[in-house]
């Protein structure tokens, strides 16, 4: 191996590992607030992937019946509880957000012919399809279990990672897709050739890594986010629900999941079933840094990310067992070093 | 933002009739009647184990409750949630402060106006000089992690974090509890002030002596029920009281 290669594999390496930083991110949001494991996390990147690749091909995306179908799901059970409670004015509201936002979504995609528009239009129609899905499903799957264990929700979780995966299937059929690359262009750099395409993936990660910092230490929605995180009733106790923070921060991981997922299709063919090995990855990486510090987390995610690069020029076959062999010294180290420190 | 005539100045806050709370099958509250004027404090003093906490943890809504309850002349429902009543303007600092600890004093305080944020109010920043006005200890600790305050200043971000809420009704779960004498003397020296302000206050606390000295009108909780109830100064000189709760001058 000759530094070109080795240059070339670290390429590979950070770009993927970048979007591994995204997920573990979104890992820890959700696992800090919620105490949820958030399996169908790897599910969000494939549908936002393919959802971009079926609106390049001028297909209607699947994810819109799925969006359609939540939604209306959402809308009877408000509206249910609505009228239970003699809140009659505020159906047209519950009717208009989770049953006519969709409508419109899907009126407009099929009166245009989304393969023409600009792949910046294609990008923002992709999130606007895949992102709502995130507190969509945590309304439906978690809200109303929110108060059981870590391992009650973690069984929900994989139920829910396999219908999605299922309902992926569906949508997009067992062909992978791939989009074509977002740019062409090239930099040499002495002997090295930086692919355009990998500097905008670690440039649009780096960006969204620092928005997100920002959320979370300038705005008070993001502060109430922590304090959640922190303490519970306290967080309760300032007037910040459970289901509040458990909506605000599924939409953060939904966003995560479908930029991830646009980031990263036309760098892989992405399956309905790949999202799962690319969250775990993700996960690993959030495991390294215990679920609970994000800077760890995502340093552990861009290390997952090299080893993955360098352990396929030289064992590629065993590139996946040695990836989440490192789990397991990185446990072994953690159950060592931690103590269990009372709070104040 | 409602309408508050002077008139309304002995309005009743809050008005609790018959109030029951269990745990499963235990009854730790039962036939408790209580009232909190507007700019009024009421205290309930009571031995450990009364089911004083339990009081405020069910009035804030974190315990169902069964009884009469009226609050700002509304009577409550029974599926009535904590952040409704904060809406409402209730707040609760609890027996064990529930900060969050490795967050910036002057963040813990933001998020006491999470509520009015929401609701659209942007004042944050003028309610937190009138809280640093309160407490200037938390202005001079404004950038520490709220994990690395002493108690007393603990209590004090608690109190100060409430009222950034601006609460109608501001309810103390043992403000004095595990704090020196001095700090003790600042905290109800400060409570009393908030009397100027409008708010009701409902005061919990076993250190009745000091309770007692603060408080307009007093009840004595013991096992579950009110045993005994009258204006502070009236009870203070109570024989039963005396000998149960204060003490031949506190020293035994």
């Amino acid at each position: 191996m000759d530094l070109q290669i080795a240059l070339l594999l670290g390429q590979d390496g950070v770009t993927n590992g970048a979007i591994y930083a995204l997920l573990a991110l979104a890992l820890v949001l959700v696992f800090a607030v919620t105490r949820v494991i958030f399996i169908p996390q790897g599910e969000f990147v494939a549908f936002g992937a393919l959802t971009l690749a079926s609106l390049q091909a001028g297909k209607l995306p699947g994810t819109v019946w799925l969006l359609l179908a939540m939604g209306t799901a959402i809308g009877l059970i408000e509206c249910t509880t609505a009228v239970r409670a003699r809140r009659f004015h505020r159906l047209p509201l519950i009717i208009l957000i989770n049953c006519g936002a969709p409508l419109l979504l899907a009126a407009s995609l099929l009166a245009v012919s989304p393969a023409s528009l600009p792949l910046l239009v294609q990008v923002l129609l992709t999130l606007m399809l895949v992102v709502p899905l995130g507190p969509m499903l945590y309304r439906l799957a978690y809200q109303p279990v929110a108060e059981a264990s870590v391992l009650a929700l973690l069984i929900v979780s994989v139920a829910v990672h396999v219908t999605l995966t299922g309902i992926g299937l569906l949508f997009f059929g067992a062909e992978g897709s791939r989009t074509p690359a977002f740019t062409d262009a090239n930099f040499a750099v002495g002997d090295v050739v930086l692919q355009g395409q990998t500097l905008l993936v670690i440039v649009a990660s780096a960006l969204l890594i620092v928005a997100l910092y920002l959320f979370f230490e300038r705005t008070l929605y993001g502060k109430a986010l922590r304090a959640t995180a922190m303490n519970r009733t306290g967080a309760r106790l300032m007037g910040i629900s459970g289901d509040l923070a458990g909506l605000l921060s599924f939409t953060l991981a939904g966003a995560i999941g479908a930029f991830s997922g646009v980031l990263i299709s036309p760098i892989t063919t992405v399956y309905y079933d790949s999202g799962f090995l690319i969250g775990l990855k993700g996960f690993v990486g959030a495991i390294i840094g215990g679920l609970a510090s994000y800077p760890a987390a995502a340093a552990g995610a861009v290390l997952v990310g090299l080893l993955e690069a360098y352990s396929s020029y030289w064992a590629s076959a065993f590139k996946e067992v040695i990836v989440f062999t490192l789990i397991i010294p990185v446990l072994l180290w953690r159950s060592l070093k931690t103590r269990h420190v009372e709070e104040a | 933002m409602s309408a508050a005539p002077a008139a309304e100045e002995r309005s009743v806050v809050l008005e609790v009739g018959d109030l029951a709370v269990s745990y499963g099958k235990v009854e730790a509250l039962h036939g408790l009647s209580l009232r909190v004027h507007r700019g009024e404090i009421v205290t309930v003093i009571g031995p450990n184990g009364a089911g004083k906490t339990t009081l405020l943890a069910a009035l804030i809504g974190l315990l169902p409750l069964r009884g009469d309850l009226v609050y700002l002349g509304e009577r409550q429902s029974v599926g009535r949630s904590v952040e409704q009543l904060v809406r409402q303007g209730m707040t609760l600092v609890p027996e064990k402060r529930e900060l969050f600890a490795e967050m910036s004093v002057t963040d813990n305080l933001l998020l006491g106006a999470f509520d009015r944020y929401r609701a659209g109010h942007r004042d944050e920043l003028e309610t937190i000089d009138h809280v640093f006005d309160i407490f200037p200890r938390l202005m001079e600790r404004r950038q520490q992690l709220a994990g690395t305050l002493s108690g007393g200043e603990r209590q004090m971000l608690a109190m100060g974090r409430a009222l950034m809420a601006k609460p109608r009704l501001l309810l103390l779960d043992e403000p004095s509890l595990g704090l020196a004498p001095l700090v003790i003397k600042e905290i109800f020296r400060t409570i009393t002030g908030l009397r100027s302000t409008g708010v009701a206050i409902l005061l919990v606390e076993q250190n009745a002596r000091a309770a007692l000295q603060v408080a307009d009108y007093a009840y004595v909780l013991e096992t579950g029920s009110i045993s005994l109830e009258g204006p502070s100064a009236t009870l203070a000189s109570d024989t039963r009281v005396i000998e149960s709760y204060l003490g031949l001058g506190g020293r035994h």
